[in-house]
């Protein structure tokens, strides 16, 4: 399912979340289930912080010599049997991929997770072809039978409840007794499993995403709790790994660097179950393994992120610890974001790929607490970057007027202490003085959207700078 | 007390907008706890460091702020501000105005390198140990973003208020997790807002606490707001009022005069 854009409807999205029940109830475990995970693994290793210095350095060096590595890797995995095809856009990796599948007569695929291919909308582009994705993450299962997008990086469906995949299931699996029963979590992944294994032996080709790219080798790494990823890159006739040019690393030495942060800022594990390693198609003295292998290298508007400010986004592993400790995505979760990418990562990086006119909401949706920066296992700064939109968006010309007006009248106060002085003291006196027999307002002009909510406190009175010259008389 | 130097230090106190015009009791607080750690306070003409200009991604108005700043402040030994927020503002981000400025960098530094926040700058750099003053009261703090994560302000204000006579400190629920408040975020997407501040409020309640503190005055009208909306009973005050012992002020958002002060509600 390729996800429609919404991103500039995030006030509206994100009314209809809040008062979303179930979803509300399972927002609630995000926080729960991840910050304190992480936090343990974190605690239990005492080179962690250090190994995040280091996941950042690995990251900067990769990117500051991104087209060295992407030609060694390129020369590696060739010398190893496979394919390499560079995507500019998404269409052109969404025909890339269709040729591929089309040139061996594929009826089905099956996919492991990959958000890059939630980004180019693959599925919808092979289904209008005639060729059938099967989802094989539980999680991007879920949201396939739905019709839905991702609603986090790591846990696609983490927006639903048992009783919702429950239903699902009874809804999609029409051929199965509808009297079993489905009511325990156990009985839901049996049944899942059940289904997919039908697939998996079916698919023609299976396409995985890729965690890492390693240059030296032309490895492509992909982890998972799941093992879906194995079957769906093992059985069928061809595996397509799809990546987009930032999953570049060096070495296997780096790699294993950045898998001792990976597992960690994302579920508090210390590995995932499954690290798979593929280089190349099956050899001939393997006992398995698939006949043709496909990288698809997707650029999509990266490499221009790649001069400037952003280019420190490029260092994302898609842990997705920055939306797990985001009090707005805990709030809101993550299709009010509106595209592919929730949470301060994807607040920075969905402007850059679909402009900064539908998705300046979302760099201006985050209070700056800083706390996606202060987990970030490559320390990007989040804040810094969803700033650096907002400057974007100012420079353009593309603030609400009311807001922009408002900021300009605040501007030029305070630019003239002279003026401000005065003109403060004389608002608090007034706002005092109205204020005064409560100590606080439930409505006042200008400030809807602060007392729609919350009272606003009334001020005490004189201004503080006032009543200091009054007592010390300053120059 | 225990200032750890004899020499009268200058402090240049920047009071902040926000406390300025909501709540001088707050400057008037700073003033008495810096001069009882042994620093001569003053208070040069001041409007506001930049901060929502440079959250709003207007550049040229925060660098016009900055230089107002730097001129008006960069005389005296150190500036504090009661608000780690603002004083995050100049120690965090100043420097990104004035990059690949040979001219202004060194100056920039050496000011950025003067700016604390009130109960870290007493804590840390003037090494007081205790305040004296009483309260009678359980608190619970609210670590606000800035602070907590721009310049590591967390156990030095739960230390000083430990030594607050009467003063019991009862913690909440996530106290490290921000109230929603985000300057201009607040009234941006009030919807989001609200959420947050609604689950800081039951985690605020969740403590037992009768008093709210916090260490800045945009989050701490956010709580007090939100609590007196639901029809909430506890206080809401700033840490440094608590600090130096100022209880005619009736905590934020509440009526003068009232007498409910210094008894358990
Ligand atoms: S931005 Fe950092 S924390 Fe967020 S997903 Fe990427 S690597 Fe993880």
């Amino acid at each position: 399912m390729s996800v429609h854009i919404t991103s500039p409807q995030f006030k509206q999205n994100a009314r209809e979340a809040l008062a979303d029940q179930p979803l509300q109830k399972a927002l609630a475990k995000v926080g729960p289930g991840f910050i304190g995970k992480r936090a343990a693994a974190a605690e239990k290793l005492p080179e962690f912080e250090a190994l995040r210095d280091s996941a950042r350095d690995i990251k900067n060096h990769t990117l500051a010599h991104l087209d060295l590595y992407m030609e060694r890797f390129e020369e590696k995995a060739r010398a190893a049997g496979g394919h390499v095809h560079f995507a500019v856009d998404a269409a052109e990796a969404r025909n890339i991929i269709l040729g591929i599948c089309r040139d061996l007569g594929a009826k089905t695929v099956t996919k492991g997770k990959s958000m890059i291919s939630e980004e180019i909308g693959l599925n919808d582009h092979l289904e209008a072809n005639g060729i059938q994705p099967v989802e094989t993450d539980l999680g991007e299962y879920l949201i396939q039978i739905r019709g839905e997008g991702p609603s986090h990086i790591i846990a696609p469906a983490i927006h639903l409840n048992k009783e919702q995949v429950e239903a699902d299931f009874r809804r999609v699996h029409a051929d199965l007794p509808p009297e079993r029963n489905l009511s325990e979590p156990t009985a839901l992944l049996a049944e899942a499993r059940g289904k997919l294994r039908e697939k998996f032996l079916a698919a023609d080709v299976g396409i995985t995403g890729a965690n890492f790219l390693v240059a030296e080798t032309g490895t492509s790494i992909i982890v998972t709790n799941e093992g879906n990823g194995d079957l769906t890159q093992t059985l069928p006739k061809a595996h397509i790994v799809l990546a987009s040019i930032e999953k570049l690393v060096p070495t296997l030495e780096d790699v294993s660097q950045l898998l001792r942060v990976l597992a960690r800022s994302a579920t508090g594990q210390e590995m995932s179950v499954y690290t798979t390693f593929s280089t190349g198609p099956r050899r001939a003295e393997d006992p398995d393994g698939p006949g043709d292998y496909h990288v698809v290298i997707l650029d999509n508007g990266r490499s221009g992120m790649l001069a400037g400010q952003l280019r420190e986004m490029l260092r994302c592993i898609r842990c997705g610890a920055c939306m797990n400790h985001c009090p707005v995505y805990h709030a809101v979760g993550g299709h009010a974001y509106g595209w592919v990418y929730p949470g301060p990562m994807g607040s920075v990086l969905t402007p850059s790929l679909i402009g900064v006119e539908k998705g300046r909401n979302l760099p201006n949706a985050s209070t700056f607490c800083g706390r996606c920066e202060e987990v970030c296992p490559v320390r990007i700064p989040l804040p810094k970057l969803m700033r650096h939109w907002r400057e974007k968006e100012f420079e353009r010309h593309l603030m609400p007027a009311t807001q922009r007006t408002g900021l300009a009248v605040w501007s030029f106060l305070a630019r003239r202490g002279w003026l401000y002085r005065p003109m403060t003291r004389m608002a608090m006196a007034m706002l005092a003085l109205v204020g005064k027999s409560k100590g606080r307002f439930s409505k006042l002009p200008l400030a809807g959207g602060w007392t729609q909510y919350r009272d606003f406190p009334a001020p005490e009175g004189d201004t503080f700078q006032a009543q200091w010259a009054a007592r010390k008389n300053v120059r | 007390m225990a200032p750890n130097e004899q020499r009268p230090v200058s402090v240049g106190l920047f009071v902040t907008c926000l406390v300025d015009t909501q709540r001088p009791s707050v400057g008037f607080a700073a003033v008495r706890l810096l001069e009882a750690a042994g620093c001569t306070v003053s208070v040069p003409r001041q409007t506001c460091c930049g901060q929502p200009a440079f959250n709003s991604g207007d550049r040229t108005t925060t660098r016009a702020l900055a230089e107002q700043m730097i001129a008006a402040f960069e005389t005296f030994d150190y500036v504090v501000a009661p608000s780690g927020s603002c004083a995050g503002m100049i120690r965090t981000h100043y420097p990104e105005l004035f990059v690949g400025e040979p001219d202004w960098m060194p100056r920039v530094e050496r000011f950025c390198a003067k700016v604390h926040e009130l109960v870290s700058f007493l804590a840390d750099v003037r090494g007081v140990t205790h305040v004296t003053a009483a309260y009678d009261g359980t608190v619970t703090y609210h670590d606000s973003c800035s602070g907590l994560r721009e310049l590591g302000i967390q156990a030095q204000p739960r230390r000083l208020l430990a030594s607050v006579e009467g003063l019991t400190v009862a913690e909440m629920p996530d106290s490290d997790v921000c109230c929603g408040f985000g300057g201009t975020f607040c009234v941006k997407y009030p919807d989001v807002s609200n959420a947050i501040v609604e689950k800081k409020a039951a985690n605020i309640l969740a403590s037992g606490a009768d008093t709210l503190l916090a260490g800045d005055l945009g989050c701490l009208m956010n709580m007090a707001g939100k609590l007196q909306r639901e029809g909430r009973t506890i206080r809401v005050r700033h840490v440094a009022e608590v600090l130096a012992g100022i209880g005619d002020t009736p905590p934020i958002g509440q009526p003068k005069p009232q007498s409910v002060e210094g008894r358990k509600s």
